[in-house]
């Protein structure tokens, strides 16, 4: 699934009513199956992409293509359907809901695309990331590296053709950054998934052959400019 | 995984509040189980189950509701009485099938049920419509023979062989009858004010020292009672002469006034007439009863229409108080399962944001609290309605024995069907607003919250 950005502007509000510009990016694009390492400094909005590619956030203007398909222009409704069939999504901070065991916590991926679940594909993915076993446990009876398999494992339920990963390594210790890294990549290779990672550590960009710096396509500033004008 | 059960684990991951919010409603509709069916038990025994009987004949200075709460229910003492004479005379009219007297007034010493005297005939008639009296023991023969019922039986410890004495007037008298009674029957279990009454022969209860009206009093009141029959007046009237002459012999010879000798039937009295009219023809108990009222001292009642009369104006009223204020309940616990998932909805935000996050639109995420509310709410109404019966199952006995009220656990009150409807409604009502915050949830905010 190939990803294409044009001309997206996206702005927040300040306390006092001015727009805040956070994204003005020309031009972005990923190719079906490629995977690309997303840098930036904190606060330079990286976090925004993601959520404005899922369709989270709808930008301020600007086509967002996901696959052919401008994902802001479609009703919410459609845009919630396409990110539960077509979106992975890993959180840096794992997000996995604390009442549902890790099992249900992967079928729950696969909830909201399918509308039924696969148990045993479920099971597969658990197995995949090595938690087969853990599979009843709760996150809270998890440690952090495993809770984060378990979020990469969700995140791959709903067979997605584009995952976004904000800093899924960000939390766990070089160990386990390096077995959730690597699961990340070749299952995205293997199943030719367009992978997004968002990253602040040297060593896992170094892993991809391709690296973007968010600072060398996004000009917030230029934004700035023609709003002041 | 369906909304359902994602609302299931929500509900189970606050187990305790959720429990409790469940519990406040299952109390609220276990209490207005328990309310309705006390009323309908109450209502079942102020109901034409209670009498098989078409129309109940009193005299007509006691009002129609005092007459039936003591001819039915006797929970109220005796007014004005009528010629037993009368009584024989509604025996004959030919639209009447049976007619059966009864004298009371007076209590037993031991516990102060009522005493009846009645003939055998009220035992071969159906005490409520297809309900035949089950009678262990043997008929009343003797005048001081009695028939017990079951409650009399329990609560005085009294069975067949038993023996009694009987107290002038109501429990706060002290004139008690020198006359000892000898219990043959005992009645089975009926539900009905019969199961707390003592029946005994009428000629028994006519033999009981002091229960003779001086002659010259019975004199009087047939001629008011019977001003506008002369026929019948003067054959009464001639049994009252004979019999005071007879009385001035015996007083001229020497005998003393407790000399018992054969009462006439003109001296008798009777508290009322229990009649049935025939079957096939329904407006007989109508034509009687305007008949009745016209030319003698009498009135004829339906039994039911004054009970109707008092359930309507006072039981109704007290059993829909009873309702409202459980209904209350029910609404003060659909405001805490408001409130227990109002307040958590702040700490799941994050997880609304996360499901979103996931693909789940804002109607799943609002269905999902909304059927959180409806499992609290229509689960606690289940809970409540199986405790509410249960509770009138265990409690049953205890009733049956300390009131007599015969309670049918399982009777369903058609209130009940709309109960789950009303809960299912309160329940959609109070998450609502809830619902609506979790549809209202900005994900991106959330999640980086």
């Amino acid at each position: 699934m190939s990803l294409q950005l044009s001309d997206v502007r996206k702005s927040y509000q300040e306390p006092d009513g001015r727009p805040l510009p956070v994204l003005c990016i020309e031009h972005y694009q990923l190719s079906q199956g490629e995977q690309a390492a997303l840098v930036g400094s904190s606060g330079c909005g990286k976090t925004t992409l993601l959520n404005v590619i899922s369709g989270i956030l709808l930008p301020d203007a600007g086509q967002v293509k996901v696959n052919g398909t401008d994902i802001a222009q479609l009703p919410e409704v459609v845009r919630d359907r396409f990110r539960a069939e077509k979106i992975g999504f890993v959180f840096q901070t794992f997000n996995l809901l604390p009442g549902f065991t890790a099992l249900e916590n992967v079928l729950l991926g696969m909830t909201f695309s399918r509308g039924r679940t696969d148990r045993n594909f479920a099971e597969s993915l658990l197995e995949r990331v090595g938690l087969k076993d853990r599979r009843h446990h709760r996150p809270s009876r998890m440690s952090v590296g495993e809770q984060q398999r378990v979020s990469v494992a969700r995140s791959l339920a709903n067979r997605p053709a584009l995952l976004l990963a904000d800093e899924p390594t960000a939390n766990v210790d070089p160990a386990n950054q390096e077995l959730i890294l690597n699961l990340i990549r070749h299952t995205c290779d293997e199943h030719k998934v367009t992978l997004l990672m968002v990253t602040h550590a040297v060593e896992v960009a170094e892993v991809f052959n391709r690296v973007d710096r968010l600072q060398d396509f996004n000009h917030p500033e230029s934004a700035t400019e023609e709003l002041s004008v | 995984m369906s909304l359902f059960s994602i609302a299931w684990k929500s509900i189970r991951e606050r187990g305790l509040a959720s429990t409790l919010t469940a519990l406040s409603v299952a109390l609220g509709v276990m209490l207005m189980v328990v309310v309705l069916v006390i009323s309908g038990a109450v209502n079942a025994v102020f109901s034409q189950r209670t009498i098989a009987y078409d129309l109940i004949v009193g005299h007509q200075r006691g009002g129609e509701l005092p007459l039936v709460l003591s001819a039915v229910y006797r929970v109220q003492p005796a007014s004005e009485n009528l010629p037993y004479l009368y009584y024989k005379q509604l025996k004959e009219d030919r639209r009447v099938v049976s007619a059966v007297p009864f004298a009371f007034g007076d209590v037993t010493e031991t516990g102060f049920f009522p005493l009846v005297g009645t003939t055998s005939e009220y035992f071969e008639n159906d005490y409520t419509p297809g309900e035949k009296f089950r009678i262990r023991g043997k008929r009343i023969n003797g005048d001081f023979d009695a028939i017990i019922g079951s409650e009399v039986a329990l609560r005085n410890d009294w069975d067949i062989g038993s023996q009694f004495r009987i107290q002038h007037g109501g429990a706060e008298s002290t004139h008690v009858h020198n006359e000892m009674f000898t219990v043959v029957a005992v009645i089975q279990q009926t539900g009905t004010p019969n199961d707390r009454t003592v029946f005994v022969n009428i000629e028994g209860f006519y033999a009981i020292a002091g229960h003779e009206t001086p002659l010259n009093e019975v004199e009087m009141r047939l001629k008011n009672f019977y001003a506008s029959d002369p026929d019948r007046l003067k054959i009464a009237l001639d049994q009252i002469t004979a019999a005071k002459t007879l009385e001035e012999t015996e007083a001229a010879a020497g005998h003393d006034g407790h000399h018992h000798h054969e009462t006439p039937d003109a001296a008798k009295e009777v508290t009322a007439v229990l009649i049935r009219t025939r079957a096939d023809s329904p407006f007989d108990a109508i034509n009687l009863s305007s008949e009745l009222k016209e030319g003698y001292q009498a009135m004829a009642v339906n039994p039911m229409k004054p009970i109707r009369k008092l359930m309507n104006d006072v039981l109704g009223n007290v059993k829909q108080g009873l309702v409202v204020l459980t209904a209350m309940i029910i609404l003060v616990s659909g405001v805490s399962i408001f409130v227990s998932i109002y307040n958590s909805m702040s700490d799941r935000r994050r997880e609304i944001a996360i499901m979103r996050a996931l693909g789940a639109r804002r109607e799943s995420v609002f269905a999902i609290v909304l059927a959180e509310s409806i499992v609290l709410c229509v689960g606690g109404g289940v809970l409540g309605w199986l405790f509410g019966h249960g509770l009138s199952v265990a409690a049953a006995p205890y009733v049956t024995a300390q009131t007599g009220l015969l309670l049918d656990p399982w009777a369903i009150d058609s209130m009940e069907f709309i109960l789950f409807p009303v809960l299912l409604g309160l329940a959609v009502l109070v998450g609502f607003l809830p619902a609506t915050t979790a549809y209202r949830t900005d994900v991106a905010d959330a999640l980086s919250s």
